[in-house]
């Protein structure tokens, strides 16, 4: 059972990742991209109807962390208390930025919602990215201090960053040179993705730079993934480990290179889609490997006082999440429906929608 | 150390409740618009259902924002309260992400933006889903707060987690549809009071007459509807739930400091003095609270005098003044919607500017009640997460110090204050619009 949620839960994150991700590169290319009104609006309305719902894919994590990993939930958001509350923070910013430009006509009032919404995308991509880093490296759980821990073995509480960056220290923090470099990974990636989905979505007189700035930013990734392959082994010293013991593992990340080598054709496609099909499977591949490289770990532990986090020692009880099976099945269909639809209805261009206009 | 995280959940959870206690009633409100067009195909009532969409959404997007932390705050502030129930409590809020927010927040885009391309029956229908959505998360809050003030289907291991043994248990909790019904019936009297207000509004200025007096006439009959059933069943059989299974509670909310053998008086005004164990310049009708709770003018009621002092809910005099607060409040709506009702029966409302002037600046108190009746639930709960078996105190995170709780207190009151600010500058000016000019 505790294999299936965990099933369940990777791949709701990494819908979302996916799904929202689109929405933090589109404001991404509006804060470094987007000089005319036009091309403005074309991103909006490219994402506009969708953010919302594709947060929700968000919320509907957190909860089905919650219910199924009750102590990770615990756990892992009081740890990084600082950071998840400024991710809010940057949600909060990132919503208001598009629901609000288009309700005053100002050029004032336009500037600042602009920045609001492409700078709190900015900073989103980089946290999640860097949240990401935080669980590969893992935490100093227990909070040991001298080989002893000073708080019950599975909590933890991490600063935002320690004076060293380290990220081989006893007292860590949030931000270490590591993470960082992870969080770098996620701006660049969801740039790509943001763009690929403009292209995909709109007519708008940005796509053919768009697609240079895709191929320029995919090389950029295709060093930064192979970086990250080599310094990945200061943090862990056999990261394949979960590989060879299972070599059909591998299809993860060949998911992701066949999204990273596809992207680089993306100034000859014919078809507008197959930048962001691409560049959804580097994304979904990319955190699904790096998530399977640590199975059965789910927040693995930094000292040799008290044990990691796995989905077996986190999980909620054998009934609760047996009777969870059914209600999920039900929910799991009826939001495939609701997205079929939402999808089919906004299908192709959507330069006319109109979001924002009031 | 616990003190800034229960001022942070409190403070969020208020401000966040401001916007959803509009969105449930006014969805019901604009799919009887969205219906009332497509039986007669007149252009007002679309125009009526699109303009409160118009607020909807904006409300929605508020909802949506200063929703988000909720969920979150289970885990930054209360990791222990989540660790130790969250096979339970996390089923119905799992179950609301899963079933309701998807629900809403795909087809509101829709509603939103669709109407050319779905025609009118299915742009109804996608209206109809938004309000289904949003009364079925209030249902699953409410489900996951009733286990709290009254928790079933589980068991307690012997490290102390909850663990769940009967899924079904937790939507047949008796707490459960007495506090629904009640919630969404005082949810639908702020969105009826929001309506009608704004119909005052245009009347009393004079402009856009005709859906001044379409909100007006609506607001009120579903104004007085929903006032009404507040007040009875619903709130009936909330409070008998809270005499029968939290009496202390039921004390401490009516101010009843000693049990009283020949029948105990309701309390209309007075201040509760806890030193003296009395109510101050004290203003109360004799045996009417035995009668309004059992039927019968001399039936015993239990005082505050009758339990041990470390169980008296953390704030009495907080939870009495928010009970009688949303008493007071909800007798004075159901007057006046009843006056309005009369006048507008006899055909004299649109004239008597001083029911208009009252309906209007009306508007403010919906919202106080409603805030003063979650108050009187989670006050009332209080010195417990849940009831009876788990103190608030061993619910927070071990790890959060109170310096960080603060600072994020206060960037969530500020933001906040920001959010507040430009929400009423927006509200405004659709407001300000009008109907007719909204439409393009």
């Amino acid at each position: 059972m505790e294999i299936f949620w965990y099933i369940v839960l990777t791949t709701m994150l990494a819908v979302y990742v996916i799904l929202d991700g689109y929405d933090f590169g589109a404001g991404i290319i509006h804060l470094f991209f987007a000089k005319t009104e036009k091309d403005k609006k074309a991103i909006t309305n490219a994402i506009g109807p969708f953010w919302d719902a594709n947060e929700v894919w968000l919320i509907a994590a957190g909860g089905i962390l919650f219910f199924a990993f009750p102590t990770l939930y615990a756990s892992s958001f009081s740890g990084f208390y600082l950071p998840l509350i400024m991710i809010l923070w940057l949600l909060i910013f990132r919503a208001i930025g598009l629901e609000l430009r288009g309700q005053v006509h100002n050029k004032m009032w336009e500037t600042i919602w602009d920045k609001a919404f492409g700078i709190a995308s900015l900073l989103l991509a980089l946290f999640f990215g860097v949240a990401l880093g935080n669980i590969v490296r893992g935490v100093n759980l227990g909070n040991v201090v001298n080989g002893v821990s000073t708080q019950e073995a599975h909590y933890f509480f991490l600063p935002l960053w320690n004076p060293t960056f380290s990220p081989q220290t006893e007292q860590l923090g949030i931000i270490d040179w590591f993470t960082l470099f992870l969080g770098v990974v996620g701006v660049v990636s969801l740039t790509i993705h943001g763009a690929n989905w403009i292209i995909f979505k709109t007519n708008s007189d940005l796509n053919a730079k768009l697609r240079k700035v895709v191929f320029n930013l995919n090389l950029v990734l295709l060093a930064l993934v192979i970086t990250s392959l080599l310094i990945w082994h200061i943090i862990e010293p056999k990261p394949f480990s979960n590989f060879t013991q299972h070599p059909w593992l591998w299809i993860f990340p060949l998911i992701t290179l066949t999204g990273l080598f596809g992207l680089f054709k993306v100034q000859s496609f014919k078809k507008d889609g197959l930048g962001f099909l691409f560049s959804s499977l580097f994304l979904f591949g990319g955190l699904t490997s790096t998530i399977a490289s640590i199975f059965p770990k789910v927040l693995p532990s930094t000292n040799t006082v008290n044990p990691d986090l796995t989905i077996y020692n986190v999980a909620a009880d054998e009934y609760g999440l047996s009777v969870g099976v059914y209600w999920f099945a039900i929910a799991i269909v009826l939001v495939i429906i609701y997205f079929t639809i939402q999808y089919r209805v906004f299908k192709g261009k959507m330069d006319d929608v109109g979001y924002g206009e009031h | 150390m616990l003190f800034y995280d229960r001022m942070q959940f409190a403070f969020t959870i208020t401000f966040h409740y401001l916007f959803p206690q509009l969105t449930m009633g006014l969805s019901l409100v604009i799919v009887y618009f969205k219906w009332k067009f497509l039986r007669s195909k007149i252009e007002k009532y679309n125009d009526a259902a699109k303009f409160c969409m118009k607020i909807f959404a904006l409300n929605f997007a508020m909802g949506v924002v200063t929703g988000i932390p909720m969920e979150f705050q289970f885990g930054t502030n209360w990791a222990k309260f989540s660790e130790l129930t969250g096979g339970i409590i996390g089923q119905t809020l799992a179950m609301e992400g899963m079933f309701s927010f998807f629900l809403e927040s795909s087809f509101l885009g829709l509603f939103l933006f669709g109407e050319k391309l779905l025609g009118q029956k299915l742009h109804f229908a996608t209206g109809f889903l938004v309000f289904l959505g949003s009364w079925a998360s209030g249902y699953l809050i409410i489900a996951t707060h009733s286990w709290m003030q009254h928790p079933v289907g589980f068991e307690i291991l012997e490290n102390g987690k909850f663990v769940l043994t009967n899924f079904g248990a937790l939507f047949t909790n008796i707490w459960l549809w007495p506090s629904y019904l009640h919630n969404q019936a005082a949810s639908l009297v702020t969105a009826s009071f929001v309506v009608a207000a704004i119909g005052a509004f245009y009347l009393l200025n004079n402009k856009h007459n005709e859906f001044g007096k379409l909100f007006l006439k609506t607001g009120i009959v579903f104004g007085l509807i929903s006032s009404l059933i507040v007040a009875f069943p619903t709130g009936d059989w909330a409070a008998k739930n809270v005499v029968k299974h939290q009496p202390i509670t039921f004390a401490a909310m009516e101010g009843v400091f000693e049990t009283e053998d020949a029948g105990s008086e309701i309390v209309l005004i007075g201040q509760p003095n806890m030193v003296e164990k009395k109510l101050d310049n004290k203003i109360a009708v004799p045996n009417v609270l035995s009668f309004l709770t059992y039927q019968k003018w001399d039936a015993q009621i239990k005082g505050l005098n009758e339990f041990d002092e470390k169980d008296y809910p953390t704030n009495v005099p907080g939870l009495y003044y928010a009970y009688h607060i949303m008493v007071g409040l909800g007798t004075i709506f159901i007057g006046l919607m009843l006056f309005a009702s009369v006048q507008l029966f006899r055909k004299k409302l649109y004239k008597t500017r001083w029911v208009l002037w009252a309906i209007m600046l009306m508007l403010p108190f919906p919202y106080i009640a409603n805030t003063a009746g979650w108050y009187t639930a989670e006050l009332g709960r209080q010195p417990w997460l849940v009831y009876n078996l788990l103190r608030t105190s061993e619910g927070a995170s071990p790890t959060v110090s109170s310096g960080n709780t603060l600072f994020t207190l206060l960037g969530f009151t500020g933001l906040y204050l920001l959010l507040g600010m430009l929400f009423l500058m927006l509200v405004g000016k659709i407001i300000n619009k009008g109907p007719e000019l909204i439409k393009h």
